[in-house]
Formats: structure tokens, sequence, C-alpha cells
């Protein structure tokens, strides 16, 4: 009989404190809703959110309650409800599973948080810097709810980010300041304005140093951790509390350094994971790579809300550079040199790209660039078909066969 | 004599595989039988069988190793691998250069690159869908009413192919009924959907060395390996018992242990 392999994955003690401060979050963002302490904006997850806070929103990101509805596993039932209104099921299911979410009046946060609904907003704000389908989700809702929306229009796919790209992109935020103040009731204050990107830039250069601890051998943390480590650089950013946590997660990972202690216990293979994660499998797939002595410790996905370029002194045209330069909206040649420099710098065995059905803007292997790296960096890859959200769409036994066979492969060749 | 006989088991989602070895690589016997829904009874019938086959008892199995999709379920395996591993050995024991494997199987097809070295390169694995494998097969031929047995037969003989356009199997079926409603042939349009197995086999990979075909599919259906040949204008490879090559894989594995 085989032998049935223990899995050894270490948890993150530090998750207690994050857990209080998403908790406090989200009941204050009830509270704001219910009560109208505060107005609420609802923005998109690499959108203007410093902005928004500096001038008195609370503000919800419905990219981050896309991604409860696939980590409890309840949007692939609520899917189907927005296919029903004719969002296809090949559009993004963060979309669809957050439109049948509210359709249904079934939301991750009663359950956690005793939240009886989705917080309302008072205004909707995007950047097209992620996709099209952030727009056409947020305009879902100003159509149902009649409310009013506004959006920044990310220049696509630049491969150097020039003058001109900034500067668009500046003038729309700016644009944004004199409906925001009419919505708010606050007049915008570039103090405060400078005060939340400098708290934000503290807590991306905090993150980026959590994610960059995984360089040691073996890695303190994982990719399945960091994605919910992360939580708070994306929902409390531009806040001191997501300043304190990652000191705090950042000490932790560096004792864990300095004892020799990995995330998986016998590290064996670095591997990679570019595009989504496949939220109703964080823990499946977790155990997964842990049982075969493997280590996903670096991804695409995570570092996607490290914004180098946030300076406070410059608040617009950082805010304008930082979310241009992110990986998703970049030429394919900036995204293999990305791919490139964080296979040298995690030393990498095997890069895992994750083909999403429902979000071609970040599935990065539909156009040849995994044989490409393969063939410049000599590191091996596996693409794994799957969906972030859409678990319809997910073969677990394929994913397991794929992985299993790819890490025989990574040992037979070591 | 005790333990001079190496067991491999390849137990795959519509036959189980299973091949014997002597400590020289000759194959002893081999059993192929349907996987039912009891995989660990299927594994101990195949196992009853090939033993009885070979004259042979369990005490003279030295070591056992299973692939497939049910080789956590072969109760007397001490290893399982992946069918990839299995499929890969398997064929570079009877092929030993660099080869390009294609195995169509009941529920997927692979693609795996062994260098002369016969290590493994790269794999894939088709998509989710079915279309290009047994299955698909199996259920046109089932709305054909053509007996699965008989679908090589009744390919070979024809005189003409009906092309078949949709990589959805569903989409397909529809296509052929249309076809059937013009009153298409029966014959043209079974090596229609042959030849629309090998399409959606060779948009999955470029194909540079020798290329060799195993799998059930083939063993049933030998006209697919020469429409393959045909479609890379080169020879295609074939051993004579395509459907045991990942059982005799696994097999060649538990000489390791």
């Amino acid at each position: 009989m085989p032998e049935v392999k223990t899995i050894k994955r270490r948890k993150i003690e530090s998750s207690s404190v994050m857990n209080k401060y998403m908790a406090d979050y989200f009941l204050d963002l009830d509270e704001c809703a219910r009560t109208g302490k505060k107005k609420v904006a609802w923005c998109t997850s690499v959108g203007p959110a410093e902005l928004l806070l500096s001038m008195g929103f609370a503000v919800h990101y419905p990219e981050n309650h896309g991604a409860m509805l696939g980590a409890t596993r309840m949007a692939t039932d609520l899917i189907p409800i927005a296919n029903s209104q004719g969002y296809s099921p090949d559009i993004c299911s963060y979309l669809t599973s957050d439109i049948g979410s509210y359709i249904s009046g079934n939301t991750p946060l009663t359950k956690a948080y005793g939240i009886k609904e989705i917080p309302k907003p008072d205004v909707l704000v995007f950047d097209t810097n992620q996709c099209r389908d952030v727009a056409d989700w947020m305009e879902w809702y100003a159509r149902r709810l009649n409310i009013p929306i506004l959006g920044v229009y990310a220049p696509k796919y630049p491969n150097e980010i020039t003058e001109v790209h900034i500067q668009s992109l500046k003038q729309q935020t700016e644009d944004l300041i004199e409906p925001l103040e009419k919505i708010s009731g606050n007049k915008f204050d570039i103090d405060k304005f400078r005060e939340k990107m400098k708290l934000s830039r503290q807590c991306t250069e905090l993150w980026g140093r959590v994610l960059d601890t995984a360089m040691a051998t073996p890695s303190p943390l994982t990719f399945f951790d960091g994605t919910i480590q992360m939580g708070p650089a994306v929902v409390l950013r531009g806040t001191q509390r997501a300043v304190d946590y990652y000191e705090l997660l950042l000490k932790e990972l560096e004792q864990r350094i300095a004892s020799g202690v990995g995330a998986v216990a016998n590290e064996k293979f670095r591997l990679y994971w570019d595009g989504m994660p496949i939220w109703g499998r964080l823990r499946a797939n977790s155990e997964l790579f842990a049982s075969l002595n493997s280590s996903v410790i670096a991804s695409t996905y995570c570092n996607s809300w490290i914004f180098s370029s946030f300076d406070e002194r410059d608040p617009f045209y950082s805010m304008a550079k930082a979310y241009l330069e992110i990986f998703i909206v970049r030429s394919e040649d900036s995204k293999v040199d990305y791919i490139t420099r964080m296979i040298e710098k995690f030393k990498i065995d095997g890069v895992l790209y994750h083909d999403a059905k429902t979000c071609p803007a970040n599935s990065n292997c539909r156009y040849g660039m995994n044989k490409r790296l393969e063939e410049s960096t000599g590191v091996p890859s596996l693409v794994i078909n799957g969906d972030l959200n859409d678990l319809r769409c997910v073969s677990d036994e394929q994913m397991r066969t794929n992985v299993e066979a790819f890490i025989e492969q990574l040992e037979e060749n070591a | 004599m005790s333990e001079r006989v190496y067991c491999g088991v390849d137990l795959g989602s519509s036959r189980t595989k299973l091949v014997l070895i002597d400590k020289e690589k000759n194959i002893l016997a081999s059993s192929v039988i349907k996987s039912g829904w009891d995989f660990s009874l299927s594994a101990e019938k195949a196992l009853a069988d090939a033993l009885a086959k070979a004259g042979l008892s369990r005490s003279d199995i030295k070591a056992t190793v299973s692939c497939g999709y049910g080789r956590g379920n072969v109760m007397f395996a001490s290893e399982h691998k992946t069918e990839l591993a299995c499929h890969g050995r398997g064929s570079y024991h009877r092929f030993p250069f660099a080869i390009n494997i294609v195995d169509i199987g009941g529920q997927d097809n692979k693609i795996i690159k062994i260098d002369k070295d016969g290590k493994r390169r790269s794999f894939k694995m088709n998509r989710k869908c079915a279309a290009g494998t047994g299955a698909f097969l199996e259920e046109m031929a089932m709305r054909l009413d053509v007996e699965l047995s008989q679908m090589n037969e009744v390919a070979k003989n024809a005189k003409g192919m009906v092309t078949i356009g949709s990589y959805c199997t569903v989409f397909s079926a529809t296509e052929v009924l249309e076809h059937i409603r013009r009153g298409k042939k029966v014959g043209d349009l079974v090596k229609g959907l042959f030849t629309s197995v090998i399409k959606r086999i060779m948009e999955m990979e470029s194909f540079e060395d020798a290329v060799v075909i195993s799998g059930g599919v083939v063993h049933h259906n030998p006209i697919i390996a020469d429409i393959l040949s045909e479609r890379l204008g080169k020879e295609v490879l074939k051993a004579e018992q395509p459907q045991i090559a990942g059982a005799l894989g696994a097999a060649l594995y538990a000489m390791d242990l």
C-alpha cells in the first residue's frame, strides 16, 4: 500500500492579529453603510483608494469580496444567478459571483462577521488598470442602485511608462476630486491625502519586505499564505493598522529565517505561481504541494500590491505612476522580464501558470510566454487549467496528476 | 522460487492494465479488464488473471508500482507514480531514443517528451474537455449506432471522409447529427471522428522527435496511428500491445524499489 504522506505546513501565528484588524474593518464599514457615519465608496483593488480615504470615505473593495466568495466556495452556486441575467460564464467570475451574491442576498460577511448584507455604496470608483471587467462590474451596481460611478481609464499594455501615460492618469485622478467632494460633503485636503499616501507607502514597503523573506531557503512563507496575508495590503492600505500588522508579520518571518524554519517542512523544490489563486482550493493546493516537499514561494499575484513609486511629496503623480506600473496592465515583454527577474531572485526550480478560464487578463500563458520563458531561463513550467472562483472549471484529479507528474519530472532531472 | 517477478498496474478510468515482468524485463503476462467502480477489486482481479496466465502466485512478486487515475486504490502496490512517468518509461523501454509519446486514454490524452537518455523533458494533458479522448469516441459510437469494436473496420472501409470541425463533444454530436440528416455515409463519419481525435492531439504540441502512439484507443483502432502518420508526414511507432505501456513502465519502476 503506498505510503500516506503527512502534510507538513506551518501556520503563521500573527494571523490572529490580522483577523481582528480585518473584522474591525468590516464591522466599521457595515456601521458606516447602516448609519451614514461615513459615506461608503466602492473601489477596485488597485484604484485610487488613498484619495477616497483622505476625503472621509469608508472604502469597500469588491474584488476582496469576490475572493471571499471564492474562498468560502459560495461562488460556484452564485455565478449561475448572474449568468441567468445575461452575464456570460466566460467573463470574470469575481464579477459574476459578486452580482449573484447581491441578487440572492448571500454574503460570506454574514457568517464571518454577522454582517447582514454587503455595505451599500454611495459612489463606485474604478480603475481599468486591472481589466475592463471591473468597469462592467461597477456599472451593474450603478444601474441597479442608481448611484454615481466614476472611472479612471488606464492606457493598456505599455512597455515603458512615459510622461504622457502618467499625466493622463494623474489628470483623470485629479478630476475625481470635484464629484467626490459633492458626494462626501468634504473638501479635498492635500495634507490628508499626503498622510494616506505616506501610510500606504509604508504598508507597501513592508509588504514587499514580507514577500522578500521568501528569498530565504527554506522559505518562511508560501504563496498560499501570501494570498491570505495580503488582506491588509488590499483593504487596510492607507491606515496605521496595515503598517503595524506587517511590522509584526515581518518579525515572525525573520524569526523563522533565523531559526531555519520553512513554511513547508521539507522544502525540496521552490516554485513560482503566475496568475490568479484558485480561491476555493487554497488549502487543498497548499497541502498538495507540501505533501510533495515542494513550496510555492513567490507569485505575480501577491507582488501586484507592491507600489514602489508611492511618494507623498507628489501624491497624484506618484499614485498615477504606481498604479500604471503593475504587472497586469503592462506589455508582454515587460511581463517576460518581470518573471525572469522573479525566477532569479527567488531561485525558482519550476513555474506554474494558472490559466484561469474566466480571467484572460491575468492568465499569462495564452500567448506562448511559458514556452518562451522555458527556453530563455531553462526553468520548466506547468500550465494548470482552472479558475479563480468558478469551481465548475476546476478538475481536482487533473490538477493532482499534473502537479505530481511535474514534481516527478523535477526530481528525475535534478 | 519466490520474489522473482515485478508487477505494474495502470488503473485507468476505463480499463485496468497489469503487467508482470521478470528481472530481465521480459513480459511474463498481462491483463486488461474493465475498471468498473471498485478500483481495488479491479486491481485484484487483474492480478489474479495475470498470475494465472503466467502460472505464478502472489509470493513470486517482489514489488509492485501503480499508476493511473486509481493509483491510490491498488492495495498491493508499495509505491505509486503518475501515468505520465510510467508511460514515458514504458514507451522508452520499447523505443530507446528521443521520442514524443502520444497516449490516448479513456478520459485524457497525454503528450510526453522523452530525450535520448530516457529523461522526461515535458508533458501535456488535454484540458477538461472530452473531445479527442476515448470517451468522445464512445459517445459518438452510440450516436451512430456502431459497436465500439466495429469502429476501426467501418472507418477502414470508408471511401471518403466527413470533416468534423468542432472541439466540443456536444457540438461535434450536433455536427454528426446534421451530417446524418444530409445522408452522409456512416463510414465516412467514423473516419472523420478519428481524424478529429488526431486534430485535437496535434493542437496540443509540436512533434520534433520520433512519435510513439499508445493507449487503449489506438489498441482497438489502429487506423488512428495511420491517420496521425499521414497528418505528420512521418512514421508513427506503435508497440505490439500499446494499451499496456503505462503498466509496463510501472513494472520497470518496481524494479528500482
